[in-house]
């Protein structure tokens, strides 16, 4: 308990200093989608259960054993006008708030690519969606660019007014790939595909996490996101490919370098890699495949050499 | 009648329901429990059926004609179970005797032919380990497997009870029915099995 | 010859693991003992241990819940203390390793052997009484069921002191609930405990739907039977459709580990998403299960201590009975993130939210009792009004989940833990509790204690809210369930502030063993104000149970009683019962068996042989289990007849207790 004192002091500071809300305080179109659909049904919600919970109190209080004033009918157990009445209300409610959500699933499906109208409305229809291929590993997220030949691990750095266009898999445990502040979460799976679509309307550094557990390491799978100007997103682009930063890694991501990133490991520091081989990530989602992976582009189904086989699958046991 | 503890011959199985009917129902109950079980066993296999990571697929493994003997046999055992149970009614002792006999005998070969057929599987490299679709083809027909192993053991013990103390007694005819169920229940998730399972992969 | 068991795999160097062992040694020392000096072994034998009495199988059931609630609340406080401490760089004092054991354990202990256990035992106590049977259909195998929950619950015990517990969350999604992640023997304790006690719960409900099946008393149609009985028996056949799948989902999660099979694993074609489908298949109808007979027990509750009828019994039992259909086709949306297609997201989700109409009726109808009546807050009422304001903000939290497009974001948070901890406490466990105070001086004779029964209730209601309501905003804030550590200081208060509402609770907690003690001591003194002499303890009872004396005889009913509507009781009591015609006659029970313990016993140690590979001691005790059963069939001693002089003289007694009661009015 004394630990817990030494933090005492340190409270009210700490409840006053700029306290975020993420998931009440999008930055994102998508996430204005969630924020919106949760805010509406609470409302809708509430119209009916600050009355119930109101009337309970009250029915409670009038109607106590010692308030002999109030009227008492002990035989009275059904009202037709009641009933339809208790039914009708919550049906009327779900009505609506099933056509919402038949809407919202349809409208903010994490499958879907943003439409032009949303685009617009975020001043992004001119900018080329940027494609990410996401890696959950033990306990870290590996990033490939593959359309800039780059990757990071535990830093996601994209551009701004741009739409993010992920696939997401994974290496080792199954998780969620979750930035609260941009919007829906999707599930990184071994052998599998996942895809998700968010964009990032202002610049800002937003948390990323794991969000199902994955193993000890779990509470540090978090990486950040880091939303940026164009211009500066292409200067940092260039900064990565010339190895000037100082996460720059001295080796490119491969193949055979992948195995080495891929070992588990608990806090993982962030790291850029220059050059990274354009089917990695296929590679990756072939090996749980028998060597097959749907390409991307046509659909279709190719035979992949499955690389760095069985490295992560079977070794991460701890 | 009394304070004494004699019981009364219609006495259940549990001691104090005195109608085989209430505990036929209650094992009804239960049998469809086991439906639900194999559904969902059926259900994963549907869903694993061509995950051969790489490995043999069905209609490389099964012998059709060795899974055809099989299901034969125990076909033949549900009617030969069904004359014991003729025999029971009519309170025929030994032939009920003989009868559950040739059951057990006939179910026991199914046992040996299925044994067989696994290890040799096993002995092909083909085991449940070797991909999803193995393991779930092992642990559904292996989990019929030990259903109708424990049939047999069932069976083998009603066999000495019948011989001994309990006879054919209202008792032990409940008994008879309820195994009776059992083995013809098991009797049709065989012909589930045989259908889906190996006509699925061989066709 | 031990298996994998080594000396080194018991926790030595965990001074929390030592230290507890210690406590409970000293307790289990303490109570051996007592028993030893009082010289009750044979008692506890000849009536408990051995018993098939269904009240007396419901007492042990209770029992064991609330034990286990002791336990479960023990690992809950220790996760809200860490998650208070190991802020900003601080580990606190649970490294993940055995924070994920305790989250793990707090879930899997509070579900299956705190809240099934729970239910199971009213379902026992109440149910035969409710319909009016002399027992259930088949009373060993009812002890079997005890004696199997029971070793459930030992295994996973025994797993905090012998090796480690399973430390994936409560229901052990693979992979990291597979060898390759997970080669200790965490999981195989997750494995045949859930196992056991699972098996044990099926052949409860294979027994209880078939007791109110065929043994309703003489003349009690479907539509009048009461309405716990009526959610029960919807629970009970929720039990019989899904738990054969959790049994096939961990078996085949078992397989994957004993025998290198490939149903969940990354390779070889496993699949993550159907282990997935079958735990939830089992586990969201699993909530429904539990929840159902919680609005049984307010039911029952609502219309004695209004002292009306329920209001809307007809919409009551439809309603329960949209509810059992609908919790079976919703488990989707337990993963809406899954990347599943819109439209199957939008299917499972309108489901889902389907689900508020019959439970907002439910809500309605309740209030609507209470309307117009003469409502008395004595113990168990307290708990149901605490109920509906709990409910109520549970539910709607239910359905902003329920929505594919808000639970993308708000899925694995702590937005969902306080959301399923508000209709868990707030129905499953206030349910629980008001059924203990609503039945116990049927069962023992004695009311408990109204003092400690209304701090429980206050210091239930005010802890949870003041413990889950930082998590809902916690949840908002973006933090996701299970975390060991963290270093986001807005979420550090809220923690706080949660750990504190932890205490609050386990002062309710202590309000409730408070009652329970000052039961036993009203009994010993034999204290005469707190005894039920007419059997109608609350006075406005209505079912059948409340027509019999407290302490039930244990043939339940001398007569069989015949019913005449709904709410037989009541009607009697206002129209007069008809005197019996019929002489007394003797009664035909089932004697006691030892059986039922032994193969407790051998379960036991068959689970423990199978966690550790002792295959030798597996094959015994598995081979020890089919000789048990093969003895119980072969004995032909199984049953007696109660003399009509006992029973004469009990309701004789019981008469005269009444003319008593009645006179000093």
């Amino acid at each position: 308990m004394k630990r817990l004192w030494r933090f005492f002091p340190a409270l009210p500071a700490l409840m006053l200093s700029g306290c975020t809300v993420d998931l009440l305080q999008p930055r994102g179109p998508i996430a204005d989608g969630n924020r919106n659909m949760m805010v509406l049904e609470w409302a809708v919600m509430m119209c009916v259960v600050v009355p119930v919970i109101i009337a309970t109190v009250a029915f409670a209080w009038k109607y106590r054993a010692s308030n002999k004033k109030a009227e008492y009918w002990p035989d009275w157990d059904n009202s037709h006008k009641i009933e339809t009445c208790v039914w009708a209300i919550p049906i009327a409610i779900i009505f609506v708030l099933s056509c919402i959500s038949f809407w919202s699933t349809h409208f903010y499906d994490p499958y879907k690519p943003l439409t032009q109208e949303q685009l617009a409305k975020e001043q992004a229809e001119n900018n080329k969606p940027l494609r990410i291929q996401v890696v959950a590993l033990d306990w870290k997220w590996l990033f490939i660019y593959p359309d800039l030949g780059i990757a990071t691990v535990n830093e996601l750095d994209v551009p701004t007014k741009t739409e993010l266009s992920f696939v997401i898999t994974s290496d080792a445990a199954m998780t969620s790939f979750f930035i609260p502040q941009l919007g829906s979460q999707i599930y990184a799976m071994a052998g599998m595909e996942t895809q998700l679509h968010l964009l990032a309307r202002e610049a800002g550094t937003y948390r990323g996490e794991a969000s199902q557990y994955t193993g000890p390491g779990f509470s540090d799978q978090k990486f950040l996101a880091i939303a940026m100007p164009t211009e500066q997103f292409q200067s940092w682009v260039e900064n990565v490919k010339n190895g000037g930063s100082r996460f720059a890694s001295s080796e490119p991501l491969n193949d055979s370098t992948y195995v080495k990133v891929s070992a588990p490991q608990m806090k993982a520091p962030v790291t850029y890699f220059a050059d990274a081989q354009s089917d990695l990530f296929e590679h990756i989602v072939a090996k749980y495949n028998n060597g097959h992976v749907k390409n991307p582009d046509t659909g279709k189904i190719m035979n992949m050499q499955a690389a760095s086989d069985g490295s992560a699958s079977n070794d991460t046991g701890m | 009648m009394s304070s004494d503890t004699t019981h009364s011959p219609a006495s259940g199985h549990e001691g104090h329901v005195d109608h085989n009917d209430v505990k036929v129902f209650g094992f009804w109950v239960y049998l469809m429990t086991d439906c639900v079980l194999f559904g969902t066993l059926f259900t994963i296999f549907a869903v694993m059926c061509h995950q051969y990571a790489g490995g043999p697929t069905g209609k490389e493994l099964f012998n059709i004609t060795n899974v055809g003997v099989e299901t034969a046999i125990l076909l033949v055992s549900s009617i030969t179970y069904g004359f014991a149970m003729i025999n029971a009614f009519a309170q025929r002792k030994s032939a009920v005797l003989t009868w559950l006999l040739v059951t057990a005998l006939l179910g026991l070969s199914f046992l040996v032919l299925e044994v067989k057929e696994f290890a040799e599987l096993i002995g092909d490299g083909a085991g449940p380990d070797r991909s999803a679709f193995l393991s779930s083809f092992f642990t559904l027909v292996g989990t019929h497997g030990l259903h109708v192993t424990f049939g047999l053991i069932w069976m083998t013990v009603l066999f000495f009870q019948i011989m001994g103390k309990q006879g054919l007694g209202e008792r032990m005819i409940g008994k008879l029915t309820c195994l009776s169920l059992f083995w013809h229940f098991l009797d049709i998730v065989w012909i589930c099995v045989f259908t889906f399972v190996y006509l699925g992969s061989v066709m | 010859m031990l298996g994998k068991l080594t000396l080194s795999d018991i926790p030595f160097d965990v001074p929390i693991l030592v230290g507890t062992f210690i406590g409970v040694a000293v307790i289990g020392i303490a109570v051996l003992a007592a028993i030893t000096y009082f010289g009750k072994w044979g008692y506890l034998w000849r009536e408990w241990l051995t018993t098939v009495d269904h009240k007396k199988l419901g007492v042990m059931y209770i029992v064991l819940a609330i034990v286990m609630l002791v336990r479960g609340l023990a690992d809950a406080i220790m996760m809200r203390t860490q998650q208070a401490l190991a802020f900003n760089g601080n580990p606190g004092y649970l490294p993940p390793h055995h924070y994920d054991q305790i989250y793990s354990a707090h879930g899997t202990i509070m579900i299956f052997f705190m809240a099934m256990a729970f239910m199971t035992g009213l379902f026992n106590f109440a149910i035969p009484l409710q319909i009016g049977a002399r027992d259930v259909a088949f009373p060993f195998l009812n002890s079997v069921s005890f004696y199997m929950t029971l070793s459930g619950a030992i295994l996973i015990n025994l797993s905090l002191f012998i090796g480690e517990f399973a430390n994936v969350g409560w229901l052990a999604y693979p992979p990291v609930s597979e060898l390759a992640f997970n080669p200790g023997v965490g999981i195989d304790y997750y494995i045949w405990a859930v196992q056991i006690s699972g098996i044990g719960t099926l052949l409860t409900g294979v027994n209880f739907f078939t007791t109110i099946v065929k043994l309703r008393a003489p003349g009690m149609k479907w539509m009048e039977m009461p309405v716990f009985t009526w959610t029960a028996f919807y629970s009970i056949i929720m039990i019989l459709i899904t738990f054969p799948v959790l049994t096939v989902a961990l078996a085949c999660l078992s397989l994957d580990r004993y025998l290198g099979m490939h149903f969940f694993t990354n390779d070889g074609g496993g699949s993550v998403m159907l282990y997935l489908n079958l735990i939830w298949a089992w586990g969201h109808p699993e909530v429904y299960i539990l929840v159902l007979p919680g609005f049984g027990v307010f039911s029952e509750i609502a219309a004695v201590f209004s002292g009306k009828p329920l209001f809307g019994y007809k919409t009551m039992v439809y309603a329960s009975g949209a509810i059992c259909f609908l919790g079976c086709v919703v488990w989707v949306h337990h993963f809406f993130t899954m990347g599943a297609g819109a439209d199957v997201n939008t299917f499972f989700g309108i489901a889902t939210m389907l689900i508020a109409i019959p439970t907002g009726v439910k809500i309605f109808n309740w209030l609507f009792t209470m309307y117009k009546g003469r409502v008395r807050f004595e113990g168990p009422m307290n708990w149901i009004v605490g109920f509906m304001i709990t409910f109520s903000i549970g539910g709607m939290t239910g359905v902003m989940l329920a929505m594919p497009a808000a639970d993308w974001v708000l899925h694995n948070s702590l937005f969902l833990v306080a959301h399923f901890h508000n209709t868990i406490i707030g129905g499953v466990y206030f349910g629980y509790v008001a059924g203990l105070s609503y039945w116990f001086p049927k069962c023992f004779g004695y009311k408990l204690n109204e003092f400690f029964g209304k701090w429980a209730f206050r210091c239930w209601f005010v802890g949870y809210y003041v413990t889950f309501v930082p998590l809902y905003i916690a949840g908002l804030e973006g933090m996701t369930r299970r975390l060991n550590h963290y270093d986001n200081p807005n979420w550090y208060p809220l923690m706080l502030i949660s750990c504190v509402g932890a205490f609050i609770i386990i002062l309710g907690t202590l309000c409730i063993v408070a009652q329970l003690i000052l039961a036993v001591v009203d009994a010993v003194k034999g204290k005469h104000d707190a005894r039920d002499l007419t059997g109608d303890n609350w006075g406005d009872g209505r079912t059948l149970e409340w027509s019999i004396p407290s302490p039930v005889p244990h043939y339940n009913f001398a007569r069989l009683p015949v019913v005449r509507g709904l709410d037989t009781f009541h009607i009697e009591k206002k129209l007069g019962r008809p005197a019996p015609v019929a002489p007394l006659e003797p009664i035909h029970m089932p004697k006691y068996t030892g059986v039922g313990a032994v193969m407790g016993l051998f379960t036991v140690l068959m689970g423990f042989a199978l966690v550790w590979h002792i295959w030798w001691l597996a094959g015994l005790t598995f081979l020890g289990l089919i000789l048990s059963v093969v003895y119980r069939s072969d004995d032909l001693d199984v049953d007696f007849y109660v003399p009509v002089s006992e029973i004469q003289a009990n309701e004789d007694a019981f008469a005269k207790r009444i003319a008593a009661a009645q006179a000093a009015e």
